[in-house]
């Protein structure tokens, strides 16, 4: 699965407050939709989304069909060491996507 | 007679009927164009704006990673898109010279998969598809439409008028009725756009996915209750010629996302 | 209606779709502390309004894509912090829209996300805090319809 991670800043200071934003490719498919033929779409959401900082979990989201397709989150972290955010999701479908960007903090 | 109108005449009687029609029927004219943009509410408005959420974007990522894609990839013979396909989207709908058919972006695409790239066929509104469509048009970004409605394309803008022109559907309206006649007016709660093809793939949130300009005239004549054709029907692509030199002038603003 | 009243409602209107993102207090969208999917989360605690601010468009062309922040002023220290904030519909089939959960790292307790409303309706955030109390915000979105059928 397609996701696009941005932070605000890029850049941050140690103790600065960074913005992160995700955006992943996914239907979010709710289960009331039919195809063209007529044939109803099962449902199939990102029913859970949890973001680490260098292995700690600091943001964690539980998801539903009420959120929109190709989701967007954006969430908030202090800039601690530099290191890694690690993106892990999961779907009703059991299929997982990950994503990692490093995060350079300066002193 | 003076000589000034001797050599009008002349000048009229050399260019043949096409041009002058052409030059008069610009119901919009080109300073007065407004790209769909204008007429949606700020939130989608701010969700094309922003690069980054733009969910057309994570079209336009696969397109750039399927273009590097495989031994005959696009960019073996290519090279670099944001070179080589620089103002390309701003030519299409445009006539094949091999084949004589008039082609859009997404025919051209398909037409290289399969005749120089040797690969399994793309599908209509596949996902793939989709996705290189977007990346392609993406590369002309800001530049202005500027198609060719000369020689052999000149039928097919002729059959795109009146297309636009002929009332069809349950509701028996032409395309002119809202999008010449009443565009900037309200139908429920919505404003009616101008109808350009300036966007696309675009982001529909009404599809909650991306989406080609003949999907959206498909939901064009399914909201008057007209026959949805076929993907591939000429009709579409006669009527996207038209839409694009009605349009020229207006930026290429792929990914666009409307509602 | 007189002349003058008739123009001061019109201003009102104006002013109130001229706001793009308002939270809008109105009789109409209370939180509903007897609502059971409210009661399951903060299991008879009594839900205070305040604190939390609740962003949705007053007005959107249809439902899909509903762009929606939710935030807490909080210090955001260990002793002190957002726990989580749900997100509750009062019209969607599925009325439990999302749960956010937060940590003293998180810094800001504030979320962006966009959401599905399945026609008008109002929004309801209801924030957990360390201390153990609950706040909450609502919001009524008025959601059109489109004026064509797309059945593409």
């Amino acid at each position: 699965m397609t996701a696009r991670i941005q932070l605000v800043p890029p850049r941050p200071k140690r103790g600065e407050i960074v913005e992160i934003r995700v955006l992943i490719q996914h239907n979010m498919e709710t289960g009331y939709r039919r195809d063209l033929e007529g044939r109803e779409i099962p449902r199939n959401c990102i029913n859970l989304f949890i973001c680490r900082y260098n292995g700690v979990e600091v943001f964690r989201a539980d998801l539903s069909s009420g959120i929109a397709a190709n989701p967007l989150l954006q969430f908030h972290t202090i800039a601690e060491a530099s290191g890694e955010l690690e993106f892990w999701w999961k779907d009703d479908d059991g299929k997982q996507g990950t994503e990692r960007v490093s995060i350079a903090v300066s002193e | 007679m003076t000589q000034q109108t001797a050599a009008w005449l002349l000048v009229l009687a050399l260019a043949g009927p096409g041009a002058a029609a052409t030059a008069q029927e610009r119901r919009i004219p080109l300073q007065a164009l407004r790209s769909g943009i204008t007429f949606v509410r700020p939130e989608i408005r701010a969700m094309q704006e922003d690069d980054f959420s733009n969910p057309g974007m994570l079209w336009v990522e696969k397109g750039a990673k399927l273009w590097g894609a495989g031994a005959r990839s696009c960019a073996s013979c290519h090279a670099e898109a944001e070179k080589s396909m620089k103002g390309v989207a701003t030519r299409y709908p445009a006539i094949d010279r091999a084949s004589g058919r008039l082609l859009n972006l997404a025919d051209r695409i398909m037409h290289c998969r399969s005749e120089r790239q040797g690969g399994p066929a793309l599908r209509y509104e596949s996902d793939e598809l989709l996705s290189l469509t977007a990346f392609v048009s993406h590369q002309s970004r800001g530049m202005a439409i500027g198609v060719s409605i000369e020689g052999p394309a000149r039928a097919h803008f002729e059959a795109g008028r009146e297309f636009f022109d002929r009332r069809i559907g349950q509701v028996n309206i032409a395309c002119t009725h809202c999008h010449d006649a009443n565009w900037g007016k309200t139908l429920f709660a919505e404003t009616i756009s101008q109808g350009h093809p300036n966007a696309f793939p675009i982001y529909r949130t009404e599809w909650q996915t991306a989406g080609s300009i003949e999907r959206r005239l498909r939901a064009c004549l399914s909201g008057i209750r007209a026959e949805m054709l076929p993907y591939g029907a000429p009709e579409y692509r006669d009527l996207e010629l038209y839409l694009a030199w009605r349009a020229q002038g207006l930026p290429i603003e792929a990914p666009g996302v409307r509602r | 209606m007189s002349y003058s009243g008739r123009r001061r409602f019109l201003a009102q209107v104006a002013a109130g779709i001229a706001l793009p993102m308002a939270t809008l207090s109105s009789a109409r969208a209370q939180t509903e502390q007897s609502d059971p999917l409210a009661w399951a989360f903060t299991k008879g605690v009594p839900v205070q309004r305040g604190r939390v601010k609740l962003e949705l468009p007053l007005l959107v062309d249809n439902g899909n894509a509903v762009p929606l922040a939710v935030s807490i002023d909080n210090p955001m220290t260990p002793d002190n912090y957002v726990k989580s904030i749900h997100l509750f519909s009062q019209r969607n089939p599925v009325r439990d829209m999302a749960r956010f959960f937060f940590t003293p790292r998180s810094g800001r307790a504030k979320v962006s996300t966009r959401v599905r409303l399945a026609g008008s309706q109002n929004v309801t955030a209801i924030a957990a805090l360390s201390d153990g109390t609950f706040w909450a915000d609502s919001v009524h979105v008025l959601v059109t319809l489109s004026a064509c059928m797309d059945e593409s």
